[in-house]
């Protein structure tokens, strides 16, 4: 009962946040709205016991993915009044692919278990006495280990390819070594010399 | 009926750990002053009572009784929920963290994550906070906090990660029996790289001095919190020293052994200290991290931005990695008392 | 050989230890601090703090009204009307200093050829008021009455040195 109420709770905070990021006037406004989105998302999974998944999504992309989002959003200086001017030329093509992507998700639905994997092998690794962390981990890395795998080095070329992207050093700015900063000692900035002292010429 | 008395019993765990945590932070600001006065060969508050020991409570009076002033042109709504978004994430991580054995509020088994998501909510009041100020100086102090908690967040998590390769474990009672026995069974041995880049970058989420840049009076006034007076800016102050607190409480379980004494198991020291509760071990080891913190503060200059990233992201992060693959192989040859 | 010291020194943090060891070291250390109210620190017979008008041991005020007080003073703080008295000498009918404009510089004391206008030890002193900070001829001539006994030992022991 009180599970269903607390259910029923977070459900229309998730909606309400979701309608709240589309409809927001400011953008900022619409970033947080997607926080509260993903906080309330969040709870909904706690409550069916998908403990990880739940403390993962808010660490992930509410403690990461979010701060940046909303610096950008902070950064960027939009004009709200030309954004709005194709609402209503947009709507049409909105509808459709919100359209689409509702289908889809009956389908999936509707078909059940998607059939990647055999059931009963996932069954079997979840047959494991433990915690859900435990558990995830286990299929993670015993029935999805290729595809986690392909996973990890996907994202590892596009962390290359995102730091070879920026990190150039263009020749006419100044930089500063700091490591050769801090290794520089007194001799090697320091000359003393010896030299007689010196006299007005008149004298 | 019975859900009523659960959810009362929570309630009051919940204000038995609040009470003495909000002493504690006043008592902290309290301990800061005294130590880095002494340390610059200064006596520090000593009017208000004795020894100045009521001080804290004279400053909460001073900044209850000030005025709010809310900057034209703020956004009302955020400028309100900053100081409470700031403080929330600080008070809600203590839920996982055992006092002494049994004494905690939620026994949660991804404790370890749960904690790492908390922690990382809390630049949320940061940055709205220097965004609903509608002020330049609040608006850099955001986007350094920003940039800075997130890149030392990654630094840390990859410190945990040791810690939960070792302990085999997120829960945080059983990460502390994992590290059952006298001081050198603890992980801050095995882990010695990793404990550092820990406490580095726990410094560093906190926004504490090196890493100030965040506040930076001298540069940017007070970074996200100009704008803020009176009890909202007191909020900000508390979730500081909360976060503070709780880093410490963090560093104390996840390589300190909790409550363990330092002489455990040992054959004469230990029966010895047997009669001391774990709870005064932990607490030790708070505050030995947080004195830490005062030492620091006393003894080190602001890093610049630029040094702060550049230590985050090129020393930090590949120290730790390269120890993650160390530990992974410590822990396949069984090493030593912590990985068998 | 020394790259690969200083390699390791960094990681090992050696300098960051060293600065913790001196402010470690300074924290049992005595203390400077002076527990102000109860302690002060000694003031020099010179300390220029609040002013005031001295008289001669007869009873006799000092001021002759000369102005160079009020010629020399660089913030302009002082302001003298003067008049001739019955018995033919002059003296003034107003002495007014404001305290706000003025910046102890103690060229007035310098100035002065007969000693009278002086500055004394006070500088615990403060104005609940406006207008209060107008020193008027009877606030400074009671200062000066108050204090005469300190005055006169300070100007004795400056003596030698004037």
């Amino acid at each position: 009962m009180i599970e269903k109420a607390i259910f029923y709770f977070f459900a229309a905070v998730l909606l309400l946040a979701a309608t709240l990021v589309v409809t927001a006037r400011n953008p900022v406004h619409s970033a947080l709205s997607l926080v509260l989105a993903f906080f309330s998302s969040a709870a909904l999974w706690l409550l069916i016991e998908a403990e990880f998944l739940g403390i993962a999504l808010v660490l992930v992309y509410v403690g990461a993915v979010m701060v940046l989002f909303l610096f950008v959003v902070m950064m960027l200086d939009i004009n709200l009044s030309v954004m709005r001017e194709g609402f209503a030329r947009y709507l049409p093509l909105g509808v459709l692919v919100g359209l689409v992507m509702v289908l889809q998700m009956l389908l999936v639905i509707g078909a059940g278990v998607v059939d990647l994997v055999p059931e009963e092998q996932v069954a079997a690794a979840g047959a494991l006495d433990g915690n859900n962390i435990r558990l995830l981990g286990s299929v993670l890395y015993t029935v999805y280990v290729y595809p986690f795998e392909l996973a990890a080095i996907v994202l590892l070329l596009a962390i290359i390819a995102a730091i070879m992207l920026t990190h150039r050093r263009r020749g006419d700015t100044k930089h500063q070594d700091i490591a050769a900063q801090v290794r520089t000692r007194k001799a090697d900035r320091l000359r003393m010399v010896r030299m007689p002292s010196e006299r007005d010429s008149d004298s | 009926m019975n859900a009523l008395i659960e959810l009362s019993w929570i309630t009051a765990k919940i204000v038995a750990l609040i009470v003495p945590l909000f002493l504690a932070v006043a008592y902290m600001t309290y301990a800061e002053r005294k130590v880095i006065s002494s340390m610059q060969l200064r006596r520090g508050p000593n009017r208000v009572g004795w020894h100045g020991l009521l001080q804290p409570f004279a400053d909460a009076l001073k900044l209850l009784m000030k005025e709010v002033v809310l900057p034209q042109n703020a956004n009302r709504f955020l400028f309100v929920l900053a100081p409470m978004l700031s403080i929330m994430p600080a008070l809600a991580a203590w839920a996982v963290l055992p006092l002494a054995d049994g004494l905690v509020i939620a026994d949660v088994n991804a404790g370890l994550l749960y904690v790492l998501a908390m922690t990382s909510m809390g630049v949320y009041g940061i940055i709205l906070a220097g965004w609903a100020s509608n002020s330049k100086y609040a608006l850099l102090g955001a986007l350094r906090a920003g940039a800075q908690v997130v890149s030392y967040e990654i630094a840390m998590g990859f410190a945990l990660v040791g810690v939960l390769m070792a302990a085999g474990s997120l829960n945080m009672g059983e990460i502390i029996q994992a590290q059952q026995g006298p001081i050198w069974n603890w992980f801050w041995l095995p882990l010695l790289p990793l404990f550092v880049v820990y406490w580095i970058s726990g410094v560093a989420e906190t926004n504490r001095l090196p890493f100030d840049v965040a506040e930076g009076e001298s540069e940017i006034v007070a970074g996200f919190h100009v704008e803020y007076s009176g009890m909202a800016f007191a909020i900000f102050f508390l979730a500081e020293y909360a976060n503070m607190i709780l880093i410490s409480g963090l560093a104390a379980i996840l390589f300190l052994g909790g409550w363990y004494s330092p002489f455990e198991g040992l054959p004469l020291l230990g029966p010895l200290f047997d009669w001391v509760p774990g709870l005064v071990w932990f607490l030790l080891k708070v505050c030995l991290f947080l004195f830490l913190y005062i030492w620091f503060r006393g003894t080190f200059p602001r890093y610049r931005y630029d040094q702060i990233m550049r230590l985050g992201w090129k020393v930090l992060i590949p120290v730790t990695v390269v120890w993650l693959i160390v530990v992974a192989g410590l822990s396949l040859g069984e090493v030593g008392p912590w990985f068998s | 050989m020394q790259s690969v010291k200083e390699f390791f020194g960094t990681f090992m943090l050696t300098e960051l230890l060293k600065g913790m060891r001196l402010t470690g070291r300074h924290l049992f250390e005595a203390k400077y601090t002076l527990e102000y109210p109860e302690e002060k620190a000694p003031q020099s017979p010179r300390f220029r703090g609040l002013h005031a008008l001295r008289r001669y041991p007869n009873g006799e005020e000092r001021c002759i009204a000369c102005k160079l007080c009020e010629a020399v003073c660089p913030a302009l703080a002082i302001t003298i009307d003067s008049e001739q008295r019955e018995d033919g000498t002059r003296r003034t009918t107003r002495y007014d200093i404001d305290l706000f404009k003025c910046i102890y510089c103690g060229f007035c004391e310098e100035s002065c050829p007969v000693d009278s206008i002086v500055e004394t030890r006070i500088h615990e002193y403060h104005f609940e008021e406006r207008g209060e900070q107008i020193m008027t001829k009877q606030d400074l001539l009671a200062v000066g009455d108050k204090y005469e006994e300190q005055l006169f030992k300070d100007r004795a022991a400056d003596a030698p040195y004037r």
